[in-house]
């Protein structure tokens, strides 16, 4: 079972990324090997729609969740479309983040907007 | 390290005067201007660029004359009315989007990436600061915005604070400005028009679920729509962190290339700025 | 004659300006092309009575017809394209409308619907139009383009445009007869000013300059023009007394008559200077 993490740089030492869609790292964690991989995020140098990029790398990438900071309400449909779970990271490093992860002590991440007012 | 990114909606409220003034006044810092089609900042900073990077931020299309027959598929197709009647591009009008070179028969066209601006590592007194000048006729996007943020990180090793002096607006460059900030200050106006600005740039940052704070500034020059602003906010649960009055002197120290942090008749203004400063650090700690 | 009204910095004026010249000036038309913020009814009070919502193309699957390739979204510039599990999510507010998706599908399974992308709004004479961005929009430019189709073709029209020099701006002063670019006599706005004239030099179009916030300490604008042979068409004063009646929706030439004779003075002078 894998999970993705974005993250500032490519190590399992790397502090958690608090973007998404213009993350520079995604690590992709195997929970039972331990193993890891890095992958760039191209949707990092994209000019726009990072968010939907991003998603659509992720859900590729075959993991079932999501370790991350901000998910804006684009990347959110990506993501809950390829039915990927989101949980909110703590300002950690990676691997602290997949232990807390395992244990469950990660808060879900079930909605972005946070919209107070009518529309004009 | 805690980033902080002062937004505007509207432009002329002040927000770069303010970044500029806290550039001045907080210690061990580092300092991005993302406005990018009228980057200000650098003006009140006196900066050293030590690095410069070419900007490739868009793609255009580019129509290869020899292979080209003329048959017009191309000018169909484009909805910006990019391509002229003698086939060529118009950089300014093209917006990359690639109709052309799908139905070209002969492949006489590609998307090319191009260079739109650039992108700049300055030395201040104040700090480190990166700021990038777009190509007149060029458009921002966040793209850009990243760009400039992210040479800023190159530079926070043991510092307390990214300032950071947002793109005007509500769209994408605005997005990139604010995610990944710890706190998001909008500095709005005390004027009909400026309060319907920050209404529709603080739904942007709520989306995105980061703490926002307000400046109102020029408060007195409208007490009641000052208060229609502070109600609003107390109605969305948005702390309005500094009240700035208005003060035709700042204009004098700002011609002068002097922030109200500078300038001695100006120290209620520098008190208030410090003020808000204070209260936002404790908001964040 | 088409008069558009510019400023490199945003907050310097525009708005002030361009309402008052078409306040000033009997049958006028003023456009407000600020779509994603228009304020110019703050000033001139119009009463709306027509609305016309402006439409943008999106695309929309057939799903008989697809089978979940992602060629779309791979052909898609602007990422409003995703494709998961073969079903296609399109997402119209990144979209920019070029078609290219539905050129590009293999199996001919993508077609174009309309969506309201903004509206205009006019009074009854059809002497304000003012053009409104729904709000997370990208596109200004369908806007502007509409407002242009509908826009008088004889007579005075006067386009208060948005700020900076994207592609907004570019789309409401390109085929003008002449530009007024709007500044503040700070750093900011030489500095911007700068900016914008780069830009009408570069569209080739006439220009000249209004100073906003006038003060007879600073003459840096001043300077600026006179160096590079550009015109200051009017000089308005940095005033407590202007401010504070802005701030609640005033205009200088709708508190004191002078102001209308300064602005009628000034349309002459731009009379003058393109014939």
């Amino acid at each position: 079972m894998k999970v993705a993490i974005t993250a500032i740089s490519g190590s399992m030492d790397s502090q958690l990324e608090q973007r998404f869609g213009r993350a520079e790292f995604f690590i992709i964690a195997d929970l039972e090997s331990g193993e890891y991989e890095v992958i760039d995020n191209k949707a990092a140098s994209e000019t726009g729609g990072a968010g939907i990029q991003a998603g659509q790398t992720i859900i590729n990438s075959g993991v079932v969740a999501l370790i991350t900071g901000n998910v804006g309400p684009n990347s959110m449909r990506v993501l809950n479309s390829g039915n990927i779970k989101m949980f909110r990271g703590q300002k950690d490093t990676i691997e602290k983040n997949i232990e807390l992860y395992k244990e469950g002590k990660l808060e879900e991440i079930v909605d972005s907007v946070a919209s107070h007012f009518g529309m004009r | 390290m805690k980033q902080v990114v002062f937004i505007s909606g509207k432009g002329g409220t002040g927000k770069s005067t303010v970044v500029a003034s806290l550039a001045k006044y907080v210690n061990n810092k580092v300092l991005a201007d993302c406005d990018v089609d009228a980057p200000n900042l650098h003006i009140l900073l006196e900066n050293d660029i030590i690095a410069k990077e070419d900007f490739i931020g868009a793609k255009e299309a580019y129509i290869d004359k020899d292979k080209c027959i003329e048959c017009g598929k191309c000018r169909e197709v484009c909805r910006y009315d990019a391509i002229s009647s003698d086939y060529v591009v118009n950089s300014i009008k093209c917006e990359g989007c690639n109709a052309c070179t799908l139905v070209c028969p002969v492949d006489a066209i590609t998307l090319n990436e191009v260079k739109i601006g650039e992108i700049y590592d300055s030395k201040t007194k104040y700090g480190m600061f990166s700021h990038a000048l777009l190509d007149i006729g060029s458009d921002g996007s966040g793209k850009i915005v990243t760009e400039v943020k992210k040479r800023a990180k190159e530079y926070v090793k043991g510092k307390d604070y990214t300032l950071v002096d947002g793109s005007p607006g509500i769209g994408c460059v605005v997005i990139a400005s604010i995610t990944g900030a710890d706190a998001v200050v909008i500095v709005a106006e005390a004027t009909k028009s400026g309060q319907s600005d920050l209404e529709r740039v603080l739904k942007v940052a709520q989306h995105f679920g980061i703490n926002s704070y307000v400046c109102i500034n020029k408060y007195d020059l409208n007490t009641s729509v000052t208060k229609d602003i502070t109600k609003f906010c107390t109605l969305n649960n948005v702390k309005v962190i500094g009240k700035i009055p208005f003060e035709p002197k700042i204009v004098k120290a700002l011609q002068q290339f002097k922030t109200p942090m500078d300038d001695d008749d100006l120290k209620h203004i520098k008190d208030e700025i410090i003020n808000m400063w204070n209260k936002l650090e404790r908001e964040m700690n | 004659m088409k008069i558009a009204v510019l400023s490199g910095k945003g907050g310097t004026g525009k708005t002030t300006i361009s309402a008052s010249l078409a306040y000033s000036v009997e049958n006028s038309q003023y456009i407000d092309c600020d779509v994603e913020e228009p304020n110019g009814n703050i000033f001139l009070k119009a009463s709306f009575s027509e609305e016309e919502i402006v439409n943008v193309l999106v695309p929309r699957v057939n799903k008989d017809k697809c089978d979940g390739c992602g060629i779309c979204a791979e052909v898609c510039q602007f990422n409003a394209i995703a494709v998961v599990n073969k079903d296609v999510l399109i997402f119209d507010e990144i979209c920019h409308s070029c078609g290219a998706c539905v050129i590009g599908c293999p199996q001919n399974a993508m077609y174009e619907v309309k969506r309201p992308l903004g509206v205009i709004n006019s009074n009854s004479s059809h002497t304000f139009m003012q053009g409104k961005l729904n709000l997370n929009e990208p596109l200004t430019v369908p806007i502007i383009n509409r407002l242009k189709d509908k826009m008088n073709k004889h007579g005075v029209v006067i386009l208060d445009s948005a700020p900076g020099a994207s592609c907004t701006v570019i789309n409401t002063i390109e085929d003008c007869d002449y530009c007024i670019l709007v500044t503040e006599p700070t750093p900011f706005g030489l500095h911007d000013l700068n900016i914008a004239v780069q830009l009408v030099q570069k569209i080739k179009l006439p220009f000249g300059v209004i100073i906003n916030k006038a003060m007879d300490s600073d003459q840096t604008i001043q300077e600026y023009c006179a160096n590079n042979n550009i015109e200051v068409l009017l000089e308005l004063p940095y005033l407590k007394e202007i401010a504070k009646n802005y701030s609640k929706g005033i205009l200088p030439v709708q508190f004191d008559s002078k102001w209308k004779e300064e602005f009628r003075k000034l349309f002459k002078k731009i009379e003058g200077s393109i014939s």
